[in-house]
């Protein structure tokens, strides 16, 4: 096991040098000149002060050794002064991290607690209607455009209902720890960012228990006299389960970029919405300290779901 | 001991029933999506909205008189009516027709999510073969490059690209294209793996056959079924994302309308015209939807390993 965690972690470096390759063309290579941006709207700049701020800034050397400059302080977690706020893009985008964890982690209970429920129930209840009305929502679920289900549940829920605020973390004024208000604000956000993975859970978890169901193993705990329920939930969903896990990778990845979207649509204050301005205003160092944030982080749960699905199918390990 | 030469059998009536031609996977495929009806009708529903996107200009001047970008100050936030055919779905804050407006969008989404599948799938397959039939050092590569590629999160990469490039519709379909293959070169590169190994892939290497021949003329053709499965997902998967683009103002840009940039003037009006908000939306998720059932139809009706059963 711990050779199998070792060499996934080394596994994990390549990938990050890739990322911040990736990260530092993309931004390094746009048109137009970071100075300009920089100096914008300041007046009494003369040329040889560009000259100047460009050395300081060390962009007068070649760009492969402006990239190992700009690795050096990456791996410090310095990506430099935001060129709008003037203050460290990093702790700027921390400040970001807690809103769009919260929104995340409520998405990603609400998938785990709906759509495995529903997978399990659909292939239990196999071709009656209420299957089919799961497997329908299996597919629709992928198909509706997130930010036009966010616009619609705010039109309804919002302005015409009132019942929940449109948009925000919480109420101005009120307390940081007044739970039900901070629940009234994340309610619509988590759900249309859980919608795609509570789709494809329920889709996964469907096919599983069907394919689980068939094996001679669940045959034999039935002729052998057990309890439907037992065999069905004791026997037959712990090797449905293992999907879970593997799915786990795409679930993530699709949390982290739909929460772009779902923050800009519900004016989450995240990390999503913080780079989506950042790179309107093309403010560089914020874009690259997001950018390679939200890639090391899902480098990680990648990581993290290799190693859990090592734990849970033992096979793993030894290919 | 050939006396009885010519006794031809005339088969009976059952074992006429026995003797059907045999069917091909392609036939067998096309058999099968005949009787899915639910396939059948997603594909209905696609072509249909595609040959009113493609006829929009002789929509717009014979039926509706009027042109995408005309515009009626008079007549703004009009509500769906049938009276000028124009106001069929209403009519924005400048009193633009709605539904030419979303023909004309229709038109823009759906060429981009067909040329973006396109170019993916070129780039998708081609690399997934080549790592697959090479394996070794190419693979390295490969592997390398996607797993850092499918690590920073698609919507991001766009969102930066266009945000700092502001690139046009063919610009940006090219991007799209060239940044959403990755997961179609990890099916393709799978199946190769599988079939390299094949005898008829030994067979042809055995009497002398190239290995771009052996790519495109022996394995290409057994992944084509996985290939089309993939593109019609693909194509909506794109759609999808275009109009997310479009609708935070980063893709296609006004006044070329599409059904993600419809919606983003739309959000502010929402309490006077929720139609504008509404019909867009309809049309991405209707479209999307068909062309994921299609994927899931093509699935069952080309893999041989699933039995007509279900």
């Amino acid at each position: 096991m711990r050779n199998f965690i070792v060499r996934r972690l080394l596994y994990a470096i390549p990938t990050l040098i890739g990322i911040s390759i990736i990260t530092f063309v993309i931004v390094r290579l746009s048109p137009g000149d970071p100075i300009r941006f920089f100096v914008f709207g300041q007046r009494d700049i003369t040329g040889e002060d560009i000259a100047r701020l460009r050395h300081a800034y060390g962009l007068d050397k070649p760009i492969p050794l402006q990239y190992v400059d700009w690795l050096i302080a990456m791996v410090q977690l310095n990506f430099g002064q935001s060129f709008i706020y003037h203050q460290d893009a990093f702790q700027l985008l921390l400040g970001r991290v807690p809103a769009t964890l919260q929104l995340a982690a409520v998405a990603l209970a609400l998938q785990l607690l709906v759509g495995v429920p529903l997978g399990v129930i659909a292939a239990l209840k196999r071709g009656t209607w209420g299957d089919g009305l799961i497997r329908i929502f299996g597919v629709a679920g992928h198909a509706v455009p997130q930010f036009w289900l966010g616009l619609v549940l705010i039109i309804v829920f919002a302005v015409m209902l009132r019942w929940l605020p449109s948009q925000g973390l919480l109420t101005v004024g009120k307390d940081v720890w007044d739970l039900p208000d901070r629940l009234r604000h994340i309610l619509l956000p988590a759900f249309v960012l859980s919608l795609t993975g509570i789709a494809n859970y329920s889709r996964i978890l469907r096919t599983e228990t069907l394919d689980v169901l068939s094996q001679d193993f669940v045959r034999t705990a039935h002729a052998k006299g057990l309890h439907e329920r037992t065999v069905v939930f004791v026997h037959a969903l712990r090797n449905a389960l293992i999907p879970v896990v593997t799915a786990l990778g795409g679930i993530l990845a699709g949390l982290v970029g739909g929460a772009l979207v779902v923050e800009q649509v519900f004016s989450w204050p995240g990390v999503g919405q913080f780079t989506f301005q950042a790179a309107i205003a093309k403010d560089y160092p914020i874009v690259q300290a997001a950018t390679m944030f939200v890639s090391a982080l899902l480098v990680v749960s990648y990581l993290l779901r290799d190693i859990a699905y090592a734990i849970v199918d033992p096979r793993i390990k030894a290919g | 001991m050939a006396t009885n030469t010519a006794t031809i059998r005339v088969p009976t009536a059952a074992e006429a029933l026995l003797l059907r031609p045999p069917r091909s996977l392609w036939s067998n495929a096309w058999y099968k999506l005949r009787h899915d009806r639910l396939t059948m009708i997603a594909f209905g529903v696609l072509m249909l909205l595609a040959l009113l996107s493609a006829a929009a200009d002789l929509f717009s001047q014979n039926l509706f008189n009027y042109t995408f970008e005309k515009q009626d100050l008079l007549n703004t936030y009009h509500k769906p009516t049938f009276d000028p055919p124009a106001y069929l779905l209403g009519s924005d804050e400048i009193g633009r027709s709605q539904v030419v407006r979303l023909l004309y969008g229709g038109r823009v989404s759906l060429a981009v999510g067909f040329v973006a599948a396109l170019v993916n799938l070129t780039v998708g397959v081609t690399i997934g073969l080549t790592a697959g039939y090479f394996r070794g050092r190419i693979d390295d590569l490969f592997t390398w490059f996607v797993t850092t590629l499918n690590s920073i999160p698609t919507i991001f990469l766009l969102l930066i690209f266009a945000a700092i490039w502001e690139p046009g519709p063919v610009t940006l379909t090219v991007v799209i294209g060239l940044l959403f293959w990755t997961g179609i070169s990890l099916y393709v590169r799978g199946q190769t793996f599988a079939l390299r190994e094949r005898e008829f892939v030994v067979a042809a290497k055995t009497i002398g056959a190239r290995d771009s021949r052996i790519m495109f003329k022996h394995i290409l053709p057994n992944i084509l079924p996985l290939i089309f499965v993939l593109a019609a997902i693909d194509i909506g998967a794109i759609i999808l994302v275009e109009s997310a683009l479009s609708y935070l103002g980063l893709g296609i840009l006004p006044p070329t309308p599409s059904w993600g940039n419809l919606l983003t003037n739309a959000t502010s009006y929402f309490s006077i015209a929720w139609w504008l908000v509404v019909s867009p939306g309809v049309l991405i998720f209707l479209t999307v939807l068909c062309l994921y059932l299609i994927g899931d139809g093509l699935r069952d009706a080309l893999d041989p390993r699933l039995k007509a059963e279900k």
